[in-house]
C-alpha cells in the first residue's frame, strides 16, 4: 500500500498525480515533450532509454511500462528492448545507441560520472549535441520519476498483461489523468 | 566547459534550460509549484530540502544556489542553512522538518530506501500526506535537476558573491521561465 492516501488500485505515477494534479501536470507535460516531442531520437529510442534507466534504478513500474511502450514502438524489432535490458553491450542495438545508453547509465549513477570520453564516444557513434542533451535529460528525469514512484511506494501491478495494455496507451502520448468519482 | 555547445553564457541549469526551452517550460512550472507553494511546507523548508539533496548529490551549482535562496527566506540566517547541511539532526529546526529531511536523504539514494517507519515518524512529528508527498517529490526532482546540471557539465560560477545576487532574483521573481530568460545579475 502506498505511503500516502491515494486512490486504491490505481497504479504507479497515475495514483500520485491524481493526489496532487498541480505537480502532476508539469510532470506529464515533461514526459510528453521529452518522449513524444520533436527530437532527433526516435520515440522508440527515447522510451528505451527511459526503460533502461528505470531498470537500473530497480523501478519495476516504470521499467515494465516504458519497456512495453518501447516494444510497441520498435514493432518487429521489439527484441532489441529485452536484449538491452538484459545486457546492453551484447545487444544488437546500434553503436550510437550503445554510446548514448552508456551516458544514460552514467547519469543514472550521478551527473558527474559522465566524462568527456563518454561524449566523444557518442559523437564518434554519430550522435549530435541535441541527442546527447535529450539522452541526459531523459536519464535525469527518470531518476526523478523512479524515485517519486518508489519513494511513496505506489501500487505496482505484477501482471505483464497490465503493462502491455499500458504500453499501447502510452504510445499515444502522456496526458494528465482526470479525477473520476468512480474507481476505474 | 559544458559537454555540448549550449549556445549561451548562462550558468548551471539556466544554460541547459535556455538551450532547450521546450523541455524547460514544464521543469520551470514544476520548480515554481514545488519550491514556492505555501500549501503545507513553507518555501524556506522546501528550499532547504532542495539544498540538502543537491549537497548529497555533490552538485555544487544547485547546492549553493538553493542554499542562498533558503537563506533569503530565513531572513539571512546563513548559519542555519549551514547547520542543516552539516547535520540537520542537530540544527534548530522543527522535528517535522528533520523527519522530512531524513525521507529526502533516503529518496536521494533511491526510492525504495524510504521505509514505512520513516513515513510513520514524519507523521508522528506532524507531517501531513501533502508534506510527505512534497518532500519526496522535491527530493526526486533535485535528483533530476542535479543530474541535468552535472551530466552536461554546465558551468558553475566560482565567484561565490554571484549566488546571493541570483538568489535575490529568484526570491523576487520565482522560477518558471524566469530561470532561463532572466539576465544573470552582474
Amino acid at each position: 500500500m502506498a505511503y500516502i492516501n491515494v486512490e486504491e488500485g490505481i497504479p504507479g505515477i497515475r495514483s500520485l498525480v491524481l493526489f496532487r494534479p498541480e505537480t502532476g501536470k508539469p510532470l506529464y507535460d515533461l514526459a510528453q515533450v521529452l518522449l513524444r516531442g520533436s527530437s532527433p531520437l526516435s520515440e522508440a529510442e527515447r522510451e528505451l532509454i527511459a526503460a533502461y534507466v528505470s531498470h537500473r534504478n530497480d523501478c519495476m513500474f516504470c521499467m515494465s511500462s516504458h519497456a512495453a511502450a518501447a516494444r510497441c514502438l520498435y514493432g518487429e524489432e521489439k527484441n532489441l528492448v529485452d536484449e538491452v535490458l538484459q545486457d546492453m553491450q551484447l545487444s544488437n542495438i546500434s553503436d550510437k545507441m550503445k554510446a548514448l545508453l552508456n551516458i544514460a547509465r552514467k547519469v543514472q549513477v550521478l551527473g558527474k560520472e559522465v566524462t568527456p570520453e563518454d561524449i566523444v564516444a557518442a559523437k564518434i557513434g554519430g550522435a549530435d549535441d541535441r541527442e546527447i542533451h535529450d539522452t541526459v535529460l531523459i536519464a535525469a528525469s527518470f531518476s526523478m520519476f523512479n524515485r517519486y514512484v518508489d519513494g511513496l511506494a505506489s501500487f505496482t501491478p505484477t501482471d505483464p498483461a497490465v503493462y502491455e495494455e499500458m504500453g499501447k496507451r502510452m504510445v499515444k502520448g502522456y496526458t494528465l489523468p482526470q479525477q473520476t468519482n468512480t474507481v476505474s | 566547459m559544458p559537454h555540448i555547445n549550449l549556445k549561451n553564457d548562462l550558468p548551471g541549469i539556466r544554460s541547459a534550460m535556455a538551450y532547450s526551452p521546450k523541455t524547460a517550460a514544464p521543469m520551470g512550472v514544476l520548480a515554481e509549484i514545488l519550491l514556492r507553494s505555501n500549501k503545507g511546507l513553507a518555501p524556506a523548508e522546501r528550499e532547504l530540502i532542495g539544498m540538502y539533496v543537491s549537497y548529497l548529490n555533490d552538485c555544487f551549482y544547485c547546492h549553493h544556489s538553493h542554499g542562498e535562496i533558503a537563506c533569503i527566506y530565513l531572513d539571512g540566517d546563513r548559519e542555519l542553512v549551514e547547520q542543516v547541511r552539516k547535520d540537520y539532526n542537530k540544527a534548530p529546526i522543527p522535528d517535522k522538518l528533520k523527519s522530512l529531511l531524513a525521507i529526502a536523504a533516503k529518496v536521494q539514494q533511491g526510492g525504495k530506501f524510504v521505509t514505512a517507519e520513516d513515513v510513520e515518524r514524519a507523521r508522528e512529528n506532524g507531517a501531513t500526506d501533502m508534506d510527505i508527498h512534497d518532500a519526496v517529490l522535491i527530493a526526486a526532482a533535485f535528483c533530476m535537476f542535479n543530474r541535468y546540471v552535472d551530466g552536461l557539465a554546465t558551468t558553475a560560477p566560482t565567484d561565490m558573491s554571484s549566488y546571493p545576487l541570483r538568489a535575490k532574483q529568484v526570491a523576487e521573481n520565482g522560477y518558471g521561465s524566469h530561470i532561463y530568460t532572466a539576465r544573470q545579475p552582474a
